[in-house]
C-alpha cells in the first residue's frame, strides 16, 4: 500500500469514527434514544492509525470507551450503531451495548466494562496464535487509568515472559472517570512502567496518526517476528468528558480543554493531508460525504430495527439451551 | 450410576484427575494446561500433574507466574480462539484475586456477545478443608461460583467420578469449574480404564434408602454414608451426591424427597446463603404437600475457618452432626 493510500485510509477510519459519534451524540441530546454512552470523541486518531497496521486476522480486546476501537478494526456499522441503541439486529443481539461491543468475524473479541478486564484476555488470544503458528497479532486497548489495576501489572509480566504476539495500547486521555491522571499515579509517562516488565514501552503522541503509525506497526512487526510484546502510551484527551450528558467535566480545567480541542486530531489531520498534497480538498470532501452517508445509513438501519424479544434475554447463557 | 460394565482398576482420586488430564492431552492437540507450579519435577503442590511436561512438553503444560488473574484471563483468551485449556487455580479460596475473570468474563462473554463467542475453559484445583490450613487455605467457595449465571460447576466425592467430571468438563464448550476435595484426594475406588464422563447435571445416587434423603456433594459425601451407615435398622437413609452443582440435578433430588418426605442438606460451606439454603427452597417450593417437615441444613458454622484442629472441627460439618439432624426429621408430625 503506498503511504498515501494509507493516510487516506487513516484520515476516512478517523472520519468514520467521528461521523458515528457525533450521530451517536445527536441520538441521545435529542431524546430519540436513551442509552449510557462513552464518547471517542478526541481519541480517533489512535485505533485508526493501529488498525491501518493490521490485517482482518489480527485480534483486538478493548474497553467500555472503545467504539473507535471497534469501528476501526472494520465492525459493521449498522450493527454496532443498532447494539448501541439495543435492537436485536446489533452485534451482540442487544445483549451487550456499548460496554460490550465485539464482532468476532472481524477479531473484535471482547470488550470489558471492567476497566482493565479484558487485559488479561488479550494474552490468552495472543497465546493461542503463539500455540497454533498463527501470525496474528492481538492489540489490548485501555485506558490510563487500567495501568492502576492488579491485571495489567500480571498480564504484561506473563505476556513478557512468553514473549507473546501482543501489542498494549494505553490511550492515555489524561483521566480516569473524574480523577486526573496525576493523582493517581507517580510516573509522568506510562510507558516507562513497560520496563519493569522486560518490555520496550513507547511513548507517543497518539493525536498524530502518522507519528502513531509508525511506532504501532513497529511492534506489530516485532510480535509477528516472535520478539515479544511492547507497551505502546498513545496520549491524547477525552472532549466529552467520562459518561456522555451525565459528566459535567467541571474537574477538568477549560483552559486544558480549550487547548485540547484547538488540537483537534480529525480536523488537523485533515489539514495535513491536504497541506502535504496527499489530496486535494474535494478528494477529501468525497471521502466525507461517502462516510456521512454510511453513518446515516446505519442509524436508519439501526432505528429501523426490532428491539429483542423478551425471551431473548433466557438465551446464551450456555452453549445449548436457556437454563442452567 | 454412570459407571458402566467396563474394565476399571482401583486408583485414588488424585491419580483419577492426572489420569483424565493425561488422557485429555494425549487425544486432543487443544488441551493443554496452565498454572503455578504444576511442572515437574513438582507436578503441582500434591503432584497431580507430576510427569506431564515431561511427556508432553513446557509448551502445553505451562508453568505461570503467580496471577490468578493473568492465568484465568489467558485460558478464556485461548479458549475463544479454540483451545481447550485447563487452568489451574492452586487452592479454592484464590479464586477471591480472579473472580472478576471468572465472574465478569469467562462466565458472561457468550452472553454479552449474543451468543457470537464461547469460552471452553476448565479451571480446576482444590478445595480445601479439614487440614488446618486455616481461614484463607480452607474455604468452600462454591456459592461465590454458583451465584453466577454462566458456569458450571462440579465436584466429586469418588475417584470415578473426578475422573468422569473432569472429563467431561474439558470437552464441555461452556466454562467448567472443577473443586477438587482436597481432603479426598487420597480415597481409593474403582475407575474406568477408557474415556469415562459424567453427563453435565447428572446426580448420583450413593445409597438407596426409604425414610430420608440427605442431599450433599464433594467432601460430605463419605460422611453422609458414613451416617447412613450408622443409622442403617433404625431409619433408611437416601444418600444424593449432586456432583453437579451447576447445573443440578433438580429431578433427582425432588424424586428422592418425594419418596422420603424427609430432607436434609449437607455441605461444607459456610450455612449464611450457602448451596444447601437453595437446594432447601427447591424442595420447599416443589414438595410442600409431601414434605413430613422442614428441609433442614448442616453446614459450616458462620465464622472464618479456623486453625487448630479442635476449633476446626468445630466449625466443621460432621458425621455426628447429620446423624443428629436425621434422627431430629423423625420427630416431625405427620401432616396427616
Amino acid at each position: 500500500m503506498t503511504s498515501k493510500a494509507r493516510r487516506l485510509g487513516i484520515y476516512e477510519t478517523m472520519y468514520r469514527i467521528y461521523a458515528t459519534d457525533v450521530a451517536m451524540r445527536s441520538l441521545i441530546t435529542s431524546g430519540k434514544v436513551s442509552v449510557i454512552y462513552y464518547s471517542p470523541r478526541g481519541q480517533e486518531g489512535i485505533p485508526a492509525a493501529v488498525s491501518a497496521a493490521l490485517t482482518p486476522d489480527d485480534y483486538i480486546t478493548t474497553t467500555y470507551r472503545g467504539i473507535h476501537d471497534t469501528i476501526a478494526k472494520g465492525a459493521d456499522l449498522k450493527e454496532v450503531v443498532a447494539e448501541i441503541v439495543g435492537r436485536k439486529t446489533g452485534t451482540c443481539k442487544g445483549k451487550g451495548g456499548i460496554m460490550h461491543l465485539s464482532d468476532p468475524r472481524v477479531g473484535v473479541m471482547a470488550t470489558s466494562g471492567i476497566v482493565g478486564g479484558a487485559i488479561p484476555i488479550a494474552n490468552g488470544l495472543a497465546l493461542r496464535s503463539q500455540m497454533t503458528d498463527s501470525d496474528a497479532v492481538t492489540i489490548s486497548y485501555f485506558g490510563d487509568g487500567a495501568t492502576n489495576i492488579g491485571a495489567f501489572h500480571e498480564s504484561l509480566n506473563l505476556a513478557a515472559v512468553w514473549r507473546l504476539p501482543v501489542v498494549f495500547v494505553c490511550q492515555n486521555n489524561q483521566y480516569g472517570e473524574f480523577t486526573p491522571r496525576m493523582d493517581s499515579m507517580n510516573v509522568q509517562h506510562i510507558a516507562d512502567r513497560a520496563a519493569s516488565y522486560g518490555m520496550p514501552g513507547v511513548t507517543v503522541d497518539g493525536n498524530d496518526p502518522d507519528a502513531t503509525y509508525e511506532v504501532a506497526a513497529a511492534a506489530i512487526e516485532r510480535a509477528r517476528a516472535g520478539q515479544g510484546p511492547t507497551l505502546i502510551e498513545a496520549t491524547t484527551y477525552r472532549f466529552m468528558g467520562h459518561v456522555f450528558g451525565v459528566d459535567q467535566m467541571e474537574y477538568m480545567p477549560k483552559e486544558e480543554m480549550a487547548a485540547a480541542i484547538a488540537a483537534d486530531p480529525v480536523p488537523a489531520y485533515r489539514s495535513r493531508l491536504i497541506g502535504d498534497g496527499e489530496a486535494r480538498e474535494d478528494e477529501i470532501a468525497s471521502i466525507e460525504s461517502k462516510v456521512d452517508r454510511e453513518v446515516a445509513d446505519a442509524v436508519e438501519f439501526a432505528l429501523a430495527s426490532p428491539v429483542p424479544d423478551s425471551l431473548d434475554a433466557f438465551t446464551d447463557v450456555y452453549a445449548k439451551g436457556a437454563v442452567a | 450410576m454412570t459407571i458402566q460394565a467396563e474394565e476399571t482398576k482401583t486408583i485414588t482420586l488424585i491419580e483419577a484427575l492426572g489420569q483424565a488430564l493425561d488422557d485429555a492431552l494425549s487425544s486432543d492437540p487443544d488441551v493443554f494446561l496452565l498454572g503455578e507450579d504444576i511442572i515437574d519435577p513438582a507436578g503441582g503442590a500434591f503432584g497431580l500433574t507430576r510427569g506431564l511436561s515431561t511427556k508432553y512438553g513446557r509448551e502445553r503444560v505451562r508453568e505461570t507466574p503467580i496471577s490468578e488473574q493473568a492465568i484465568i484471563g489467558a485460558g478464556i483468551g485461548a479458549a475463544m480462539l479454540g483451545a481447550k485449556p485447563i487452568a489451574e487455580i492452586m487452592i479454592a479460596d484464590f479464586y477471591a484475586v480472579c473472580l472478576d475473570q471468572v465472574a465478569n468474563h469467562a462466565a458472561k462473554l457468550r452472553y454479552m456477545s449474543g451468543g457470537r463467542t464461547t469460552v471452553p475453559l476448565t479451571i480446576r484445583g482444590m478445595l480445601s478443608g479439614g487440614l488446618n490450613f486455616a481461614a484463607q487455605h480452607s474455604q468452600s467457595v462454591e456459592a461465590w461460583l454458583l451465584h453466577t449465571p454462566g458456569l458450571k460447576v462440579a465436584m466429586p466425592s469418588t475417584p470415578a467420578d473426578a475422573k468422569g467430571l473432569l472429563t467431561t468438563a474439558i470437552h464441555d464448550p461452556d466454562p467448567v469449574i472443577l473443586l477438587e476435595p482436597v481432603a479426598l484426594y487420597t480415597v481409593t475406588g474403582p475407575v474406568p480404564v477408557g474415556r469415562h464422563e459424567v453427563p453435565v447435571g447428572q446426580a448420583d445416587v450413593k445409597r438407596v434408602g426409604a425414610d430420608v434423603t440427605v442431599v450433599t456433594y464433594g467432601p460430605c459425601v463419605p460422611m453422609a454414608l458414613a451416617a447412613a451407615e450408622e443409622l442403617a435398622g433404625e431409619i433408611s437413609v437416601e444418600v444424593v451426591d449432586l456432583r453437579w452443582l451447576a447445573p443440578w440435578d433438580k429431578e433427582t433430588v425432588l424424586e428422592s424427597v418425594s419418596k422420603t418426605g424427609r430432607a436434609v442438606v449437607m455441605h461444607q460451606a459456610v450455612e449464611c446463603c450457602g448451596f444447601g439454603a437453595e437446594i432447601s427452597s427447591v424442595i420447599s417450593e416443589n414438595l410442600w404437600s409431601v414434605l413430613e417437615g422442614p428441609v433442614l441444613r448442616v453446614a459450616g458454622a458462620n465464622t472464618p475457618v479456623p486453625y487448630a484442629t479442635e476449633l476446626e472441627q468445630a466449625h466443621m460439618p460432621g458425621t455426628n452432626d447429620l446423624v443428629k439432624a436425621i434422627r431430629s426429621t423423625g420427630e416431625w408430625k405427620s401432616r396427616g
